[in-house]
């Protein structure tokens, strides 16, 4: 008996050590961790359950019977972060390179399923080499399977991707289906193609950085919503991104004790707004301002940064927020920052996330590059997006309301629950300017009439009480207030209850 | 006594100003510009007058606008402050032309102090003792090379309008002559609208040291001892303090008789100053007379009780002083700290913008100014006092047009090692967010220990950091402190984490005792026993520290008390720990457990991308010329370009021998901060 005990433990200690001591100081030598080490970061001390240890392929082909390590490149299982269930795999570069074979594929589906029977979160740990090219069809089968489950899981429970290492070709898709993807600098890329691909094809030179590193992913294709130093500082942010979210669509947001009181007054909010109209000024002061303690998790920092998107909590619950940025682009909205908003209204809406709108907009980017690639289609997206959203939304709108622009950002009219406005406010068709030019052409050649002109447009629209007569603004408040009345806001929606009419799924226009 | 006084200033000068003529009974009258027209002494003063668009030569220096808003307000009198029109003997004219007081000396004494050359005469012949020097106008850089040579070098170049470091440079040879006489021509024609320069022997070892001199209309002429303002940086003062650690009772006797003959000399009446250069061997020169309130009279107010503003207004409605010399004493110390919108990281570039968080440590009174009634706040009294003389609020602007001074921090003790620790404490409580400021420069000035021996001259900044500032390393003691509240902070935190909804019944999750804190390189492992009252921090080496405070998650301030010793860390979260800012240091601190701290040593050390190679641009401002062409060599110290901030040319040299190879950016760009200017090969 004691025999078959210390059995187990030596086959554990075996499929502990993955592909050896070497690969592992290999991996530590790329500035890597381990699969194994990852867990113990993403998840409570002592908190991991694995399942499937012992699980091993059953190809045949090019010798590979001769190598069956337990785990198959991959750890599954799950555990908690701060006491709240996760699953979660990480796939093993130390054993066959983390490659995805039908039975490691067969690994990660079991815990999917699980996840979703459960209603938690599964985050994904993504350090692979790729298909196991010895099984053929059957790995490409597996990535299949998988990318079936992450579509069912989709908008039942949250998906989070890190990208700790190489993720390419087809791999590529299942985190591109969950709802976050996370890279580390320097060490992790994702691509469909290769460089050496590339290069053959179109005769590009890149290199794999280039092609497809974190800067590249954060900045210019926006397919990552963040990236972080090292495997250590990545880890760790996801566990406080996790903080933010619900365990699944059932689900309300989490609430966790708050040190900031709701009816915080910061008098330095009404002077935010600057003399002049054309100067910007950073609306991340005003979220961080409205925040409780201050904390703001920014999804897509680095990507159409005239969109601020990202979580904040209110009297310790999460609210996502939305807001024009006047520091980058005036706050313009285009086609980057439309699409990156509206994915983020969507996941919002999926999960509970009430949504707080912060609105400085000028209107749309005008342009033949905007207008060639679309950009009616994506602003659509956002306006879509706002207007099919049943959560709690609440906007305050700073500044400029501009145009189409005003409609777009979670207005009355896209059945916004709170329309906030400061006296600053300026909700309008367009700007004086451009109004004068269209409405009193005649005059144009005459400054002082145009001037004129100008003054009584500005005193007519250049304020929030045009729209607040109307009702389409609630109330206009006190930038001092701001975080007391939002945070009222949401209080009183806490029960909201929205339909939509039954459909199989909208069509929103990707 | 007058019923309404006008203040032709702006900033903290002006609320100071308001404060004293509210304690007595007199109504205030600010002026604003555009770019003040939120400021605090707007929102101070009972009546506030609009004067024009942001330039101060088109607002705050312009007589015709100060004597229209006096004629609009009825005001009876004029406190100029310091810096626009206080020393302008033409504005003193024309207020006594419109039968309005001015709260200042009579025209006659500013102009004959005002003019640096003309002052220097003076004063020979009241037998002041006075630095050789070239008191003649200088026509070109040629002329200027010359004299310098005459009188030998180091030589200083000054604006003979100057003051506040403006229009001042220090030449060592020809070249530098050459240029320091352009640059102060051309700042002394922009702050000025007068560029007539002049040179003197530059001093060496020399100590800044000051008598301030208070006079009446009646041939009363008395001094309030010395204050030291030998902490300098480009003759910009930083550290002032009442009295000098460096004088002897005889030495300051005899310049206070001095400067009170000087003062007499030209009938003198108001407040005033006389700075002299001292040097190693308590010889003192005259340097020159400032014919108004001095940025740095509180802490002669802190040490003496005398509310000089008080003072000044009196003596303007034509009292005579209530005190005489006997009756000025020395009681206690007292410090002042400039703070500047500065970054001392990028060798003390100025920093405009908007103060997102401005959260001053609480005033508290003590010493002489209790006694005297100087005090016009409403502070608690305490065993050292904190003063702190401000012009701006959180959420307002630091402006491009004026002065970048934030506050002036004065703290009192009943000797200097009390007055530096309390200033110590009260910068750990000082909250200034949204730019780059000097607090942690003067924080590490404050644990100097040339500056804590009181053995310091007015090259203390360009000798003790000569290759800039880049923040404190603490000493062992200290950091053993800073970790055990980390380590404690951490622990509230992760608990408060632990406490989210939606957690597994009887599965949540345990904050574990064992943390390891990494700071400025060094290592702690720390096991944390907490109860109710606080927690006890043990380390390897045994020693205990108790930690009690009541930080919350998300405070940015921490009061703590660790070991015995209270302390204020400002605190700001960063992925497993703290960036904690204490005494002038920087520190990203690190609280994680074993196995965290374990697999973090594994991660790789990344350097900072390589600018080596590239002149970044390193403040937001104006291009004002190009030196160089692509393709020409460089000498190390070689002026590249000239940058114009808040009024200030900075030429920005040549790091190293280079060839230029991309110039970005030419005259009349605006540039922001890290905008690269050139880059070399």
């Amino acid at each position: 008996m004691k025999d078959i005990l210390e059995q187990l433990e030596q086959r554990r200690a075996d499929a502990r050590l993955g592909g050896g001591q070497r690969r592992i100081d290999s991996q530590h030598k790329k500035g890597k961790l381990t699969a194994r080490e990852r867990i113990e970061l993403l998840l409570d001390d002592g908190s991991f359950e694995e399942f499937d240890m012992f699980v091993a392929h059953r190809c045949t082909e090019f010798g590979m019977q001769e190598q069956r390590p337990p785990g198959d490149g991959v750890v599954t299982g799950w555990g908690t972060i701060n006491g709240r269930q996760v699953y979660v795999f990480s796939q093993d570069f130390t054993v066959l390179g983390g490659s995805v074979s039908e039975t490691h594929a067969a690994k990660i589906c079991k815990i999917m399923d699980m996840a979703m029977q459960n209603g938690a979160p599964v985050i994904g740990i993504n350090d692979s080499g790729g298909a196991r090219i010895q099984e053929g069809v059957d790995s490409l089968a597996g990535y299949g399977e998988v990318f079936q489950r992450n579509i069912m899981a989709s908008g039942v429970v949250p998906q989070i991707s890190v990208i700790m290492g190489p993720c390419a070709g087809g791999a590529v898709y299942s985190p591109a289906m969950t709802d976050f993807i996370f890279m580390v600098k320097d060490s992790s890329y994702m691509f469909v193609t290769g460089p050496d691909v590339v290069k053959t094809v179109t005769n590009e030179q890149v290199t794999a950085e280039e092609l497809g590193g974190a800067s590249t992913h954060t900045r210019k294709s926006s397919v990552a919503d963040g990236a972080f130093e090292n495997d250590v500082e990545a880890l760790a942010e996801v566990r406080r991104l996790v903080d933010f979210l619900p365990l699944n669509n059932k689900e309300k947001p989490p609430v966790r004790p708050f040190f900031d009181a709701p009816d915080r007054v910061e008098s330095s909010l009404d002077t935010l707004i600057p003399d002049n109209p054309n100067m910007p000024y950073d609306m991340k002061e005003l979220i961080t301002k409205i925040a409780d303690e201050g904390d703001f998790f920014e999804i897509q920092a680095e990507f159409a940064a005239n969109m601020i998107t990202g979580f904040i909590r209110l009297e310790g619950q999460t609210v996502g927020v939305v807001a024009n940025q006047p520091l980058v682009l005036a706050g313009v909205l285009d086609i980057d920052s439309a699409r990156k908003a509206a994915r983020f209204v969507r996941f919002c809406d999926c999960f509970e996330i009430p949504i707080l709108s912060l609105v400085d907009v000028p209107g749309f980017l005008p342009g033949t590059t905007q207008e060639y690639n679309g950009v009616i289609k994506h602003g659509a997206k956002l306006l879509f997006a706002y207007g099919e959203a049943t959560v709690p939304k609440v906007t305050v709108i700073t500044r400029k309301a501009y145009g189409g622009a005003y409609v777009v950002m979670s207005s009355k009219h896209l059945r916004g629950d709170f329309n906030y406005a400061w006296p600053t406010s300026e909700i309008a068709v367009m700007g004086a300017k451009g109004a004068v030019e269209i409405l009193h052409r005649a005059d144009l050649g005459d400054a002082e009439k145009t001037a004129a002109h100008t003054e009584h447009y500005e005193d007519r629209f250049a304020n929030p009480f045009v729209a607040a007569e109307r009702g389409f603004i609630d109330e206009v408040i006190q930038p001092r207030s701001t975080r007391r009345r939002v945070t009222r806001a949401f209080a009183s929606l806490r029960n909201k209850r929205a339909q939509m009419p039954w459909k199989k799924h909208d069509n929103i226009p990707l | 006594m007058f019923k309404k006084i006008l203040i032709a200033n702006r900033g903290e000068i002006a609320c100071r100003v308001i404060k004293t003529a509210r304690k007595m009974g007199i109504k205030t009258v600010a002026v604003y510009s555009d770019a003040d027209r939120n400021a605090l002494h707007v929102k101070m003063a009972d009546e506030a007058v609009h004067i024009g668009p942001p330039p101060a030569n088109q607002s705050y220096i312009v007589i015709d606008k100060i004597l229209q808003a006096i004629k609009d307000t009825g005001a009876e009198a004029v406190h100029p402050g310091y810096g626009f029109l206080s020393e302008n003997p033409k504005f003193a004219e024309a207020l006594e032309a419109a039968g309005v007081a001015f709260i200042g000396p009579p025209k006659g004494a500013i102009e004959a102090m005002g003019d640096k050359i003309t002052s220097k005469k003076i004063a020979q012949e009241a037998d002041v003792s006075t630095v050789p020097g070239y008191m003649g106008l200088i026509e070109d850089a040629d002329e200027a090379v010359k004299i310098s040579n005459q009188i030998g070098y180091p030589v200083m170049i000054k604006a003979s309008a100057g003051g506040g470091g403006k229009g001042m440079r220090i030449a060592w040879d020809d070249q530098e002559a050459r240029e320091g006489f352009q640059s102060s021509k051309n700042e002394a024609a922009n702050s000025f609208g007068d560029d007539r320069i002049f040179i003197e022997k530059f001093v060496t070892q020399p100590r800044h040291i000051e008598i301030q001199v208070l006079c009446d209309g009646h041939g009363n002429a008395i001094y309030l001892n010395e204050r030291e303002c030998s902490i300098q940086r480009r003759n910009q003062k930083v550290v002032e303090e009442a009295p000098s650690p460096f004088l002897d009772e005889a030495t300051r006797k005899a310049m206070g008789d001095q400067s009170t003959a000087l003062a007499k000399a030209v009938g003198y009446t108001s407040a005033g100053t006389v700075e002299f250069i001292v040097d190693g061997d308590r010889n003192f020169y005259f340097l020159e007379m400032n014919t108004r309130l001095q940025v740095e009279h509180p802490v002669t107010e802190l040490i003496t009780g005398v509310d000089l503003v008080e003072q000044m207004i009196r003596v303007a409605a034509g009292e005579p002083l209530s005190i005489s010399q006997d009756d000025v004493g020395i009681h206690g110390w007292a410090i002042e700290n400039r703070l500047y919108a500065e970054d001392p990281y990028r060798n003390f570039l100025p920093s405009i913008g908007r103060l997102t968080r401005y959260r001053p440590p609480s005033e508290v009174a003590a010493g002489p100014m209790l006694s005297e009634g100087t005090w016009q706040g409403e502070a608690p009294t305490g065993d050292t006092a904190v003063r702190n003389d401000t012009g701006v609020y959180e959420g307002g602007e630091i402006s491009m047009f004026y002065d970048p001074m934030i506050a002036k921090l004065c703290t009192w003790g009943p000797d200097r090692a009390s007055a530096i620790e309390a200033m110590r404490n009260a910068l750990d409580g000082f909250e200034v967010e949204g730019i780059g400021h000097n607090l942690p420069f003067v924080a590490a000035v404050m644990d100097h220990p040339k500056f804590i021996s009181g053995d310091m001259t007015t090259a203390f900044i360009a000798e003790e950091y000569p290759d800039g500032f880049e923040g404190v390393e603490l000493p062992a003691e200290t950091l053993q402190r800073v970790a055990a509240a980390a380590a404690a902070m951490t622990r509230v935190a992760e608990i408060r984490r632990t406490r989210i909804s939606g957690r597994m019944d009887n599965h949540t999750r345990v904050v574990g005792g064992q943390s390891v804190v990494t700071l400025q390189g060094a290592t702690f492992p720390v096991s944390i026993a907490a109860d109710p009252e606080g927690s006890d921090v043990s380390f390897e080496d045994g020693t205990v520290l108790r930690v009690e405070s009541d930080w919350l998650p998300g405070q940015s301030l921490a009061r703590l008390n660790v070991g015995g010793n209270p302390m204020a860390l400002k605190v700001d979260k960063i992925t497993h720990g703290y960036r904690i800012r204490f005494r002038g240091a920087d520190m990203k601190v690190h609280v994680r457990s074993p196995r965290q701290a374990e697999l973090a040593a594994l991660m790789p050390e990344k350097l900072p991308p390589d600018t080596s190679k590239m002149l970044l641009c390193p403040m937001p401002g104006l291009i004002v010329k190009v030196d160089v062409e692509v393709g020409d060599e460089v000498q190390e110290g070689q002026a590249l370009c000239t940058v114009e901030a808040m009024k200030m040319e900075n030429i920005l040299r040549a790091e190293k021998k280079a060839i230029v190879s991309k110039i970005n950016a030419g005259a009349g760009d605006s540039l922001a901060v890290d905008e690269v200017i050139m880059e070399f090969e």
